[in-house]
């Protein structure tokens, strides 16, 4: 009766013995979020009754401030959702706001052992928190909400055995990086990462690689439980759960090892992350236009004093627009308290407020007809980030902030050694 | 709008069009689209990679699609596809989340392995949603791919999620 993480969550939240690659389960949702983009005029429907206001968290995140009356205009809707029902946990704009995934971290909202859901698709993000997270669709949120449950298909599951410690100037994103392009998407699989190697992660460089996982097209990514994550849930919820081990004997479609310690920084070329990893090196010398860093995949922390580590004392190229987003409302506090927004701005950083903006083509940071981004967010689609002919280069917070110094795509072991 | 066919209709057939690997769902509903109606968004389907071709597209018509098709953004693009009057989508392999919005908007999608070698573009396919046949007219070939499942056929059948929750009164009744 072994199961994987994944396996073992969806047969405790749907009430089985076990469930194997291939079921189809009706699972309790723990937690449904909704978020800005699901009050908008074409995907709103008014909802009539709810299953649990308490399991419901309202977000707005991928249009704040609002850029124009449309997207006010889903945020009047969203507040009169909230107002309805007496939802608690609301995230406008404010002291509280900040990107969806990143507020899960922030407050405790991913707990172990349990199921939730959001139409983002990279909700995957919580599954650090060794919580069965994954972006659905937005009627599923709807339904959801309204009855308290939802549908999965159990995929086969793939582990990441993490070994080693990251080199100076060498983050998850990398290592993220060469999974993609080294072993490609992952459609209809679940990826879990595990292994000695965690153990030199802090949570937000671990979130980095759950958030990411939705690239490689993975159904769930789950990470193994240990003292820093309990800890870190401890300390921000007063909810009772009960983290959730593989089995030894749990079967994998594959066991692939990731040696942190022997990576290096790491390119996505344009248009995809999968299978188009080249080392930063390789880039070197293309000119850009702009460098982003920011999303529920880099705007921790870490990702901004990283950054400001790079660019401490220097000043970003005059031909570059540098724009760096905190995540949340609580990161950006956390790095004004580091030092990590002065050191940035100082060095001619735009510092944006807490939003999708600019990742999704939103708004902060759109990107103009046949130009160049490097950018340390989710995505790098064709015109993801604005005009149909402008270029996504993807890469670490570290590569972005050295690029951003020299006008041209840099390995950020120039300036860190 | 198009004449919508009867969601769950269980034999489409139709002229088909090929889009390859790794369609994403922000080339069928572009962020730029996004507070537009239903209905104006469908010019934007695919003007990234295929301008034009919404004008070419008639109701009726058979998405083919490679590998890992819908990968990406939540977004509702399985709603413009079923809005431009598409009958259905056959793919190599269709994402997860898209998988679910197709589900969740009642638009017919099945995965079929062979697909892309079965049909050329032009060509005119018969999909049997009950056995998984999807043969090919001109040809006289066919491919077996995955039926719906019998859970997500309740929700196909009722029109979709937001169909099924009107019926039962968990939401307000679209307003006209």
């Amino acid at each position: 009766m072994s199961m994987t993480i994944a396996e073992k969550i969806l047969a405790r939240k749907s009430g089985r013995d076990r469930v194997r690659p291939g079921d189809i389960v009706t699972v309790d949702v723990d937690t449904t979020i909704l978020f800005d983009n699901n009050f908008i005029p074409t995907n709103w429907r008014e909802i009539l009754k709810v299953r649990d206001p308490d399991r419901i968290v309202v977000v707005l995140d991928h249009r704040v401030p609002a850029p124009n009356a449309m997207a006010a205009g889903a945020h009047v809707t969203a507040r009169a959702f909230v107002q309805k029902f007496g939802i608690k946990r609301v995230h406008d704009v404010g002291y509280d706001q900040g990107i969806s995934h990143q507020i899960v971290a922030d407050l405790g909202y991913g707990i172990p052992g349990t199921v939730l859901i959001c139409s983002d698709s990279h909700t995957c993000s919580a599954g650090v928190f060794n919580c069965l997270a994954r972006g659905v669709g937005g009627p599923d949120v709807f339904y959801s909400a309204i009855k308290g449950e939802t549908w999965f298909r159990c995929g086969e599951t793939v582990r990441y055995e993490l070994t080693g410690a990251l080199p100076k100037a060498v983050t998850t994103k990398d290592a993220f990086l060469q999974i993609a392009g080294k072993y490609g998407a992952h459609p209809t699989l679940n990826v879990e990462y595990g292994g000695p190697g965690i153990a030199n992660l802090s949570i937000n460089a671990r979130k980095t690689l759950t958030t990411m996982s939705a690239e490689l097209s993975a159904e769930f990514a789950t990470f193994e439980p240990d003292e820093v994550l309990v800890e870190w849930v401890r300390s921000r919820s007063t909810r009772e759960f009960e983290p959730v081990y593989p089995d030894a004997e749990a079967q994998y479609l594959a066991r692939r090892e990731v040696d942190l310690a022997t990576l290096e920084p790491l390119v996505a070329y344009p248009d995809t992350v999968v299978q188009n990893s080249k080392p930063v090196k390789e880039a070197a010398g293309v000119k850009i236009q702009q460098a982003y860093i920011g999303s529920c995949a880099n705007g921790t922390l870490d990702d901004l004093e990283l950054a400001a580590e790079v660019v401490s004392g220097r000043r970003v190229a005059p031909s570059v627009r540098f724009i760096v987003t905190p995540a949340s409302q609580h990161v950006y506090r956390q790095a004004l308290k580091s030092g990590a927004i002065e050191r940035l701005a100082d060095a001619g950083a735009m510092i944006a407020p807490p939003t999708c903006g600019a990742c999704g083509g939103g708004h902060m940071g759109v990107i103009g007809r046949d130009e160049i981004c490097i950018t340390a967010t989710t995505r790098n689609f064709k015109g993801r980030m604005g005009d149909p002919s402008s270029k996504v280069f993807m890469g670490s917070p570290a590569t972005v902030a050295a690029s951003a110094l020299t006008g041209y795509i840099t390995d950020p072991r120039e300036f860190l050694h | 709008m198009p004449e919508k066919k009867e969601a769950h209709a269980v034999k489409l057939t139709g002229r088909i069009w090929k889009f390859g690997d790794n369609i994403n769902t922000d080339l069928i509903l572009p962020n730029v689209a996004f507070y537009l109606t239903p209905e104006e968004q469908l010019k934007y389907v695919f003007r990234a990679n295929r301008p034009g071709w919404v004008d070419l597209v008639r109701p009726g018509d058979i998405l083919i699609g490679g590998k890992n098709f819908g990968m990406g953004s939540s977004r509702p693009a399985a709603r413009n596809l079923k809005n431009l009057g598409l009958a259905c989508l056959v793919a190599e392999s269709i994402n997860g989340l898209f998988y679910r919005n197709c589900v969740n908007f009642a638009f017919p999608a099945m995965e079929c392995a062979g697909i892309e070698g079965l049909l050329a573009e032009g060509e005119t396919a018969e999909v049997d949603f009950e056995s998984g046949i999807v043969g090919n007219l001109t040809t006289g070939e066919a491919r077996t791919g995955k039926t719906i499942p019998p859970q997500l056929l309740k929700i196909v059948a009722a029109g979709g999620i937001f169909s099924l929750l009107e019926q039962e009164g968990a939401i307000a009744a679209k307003s006209a």
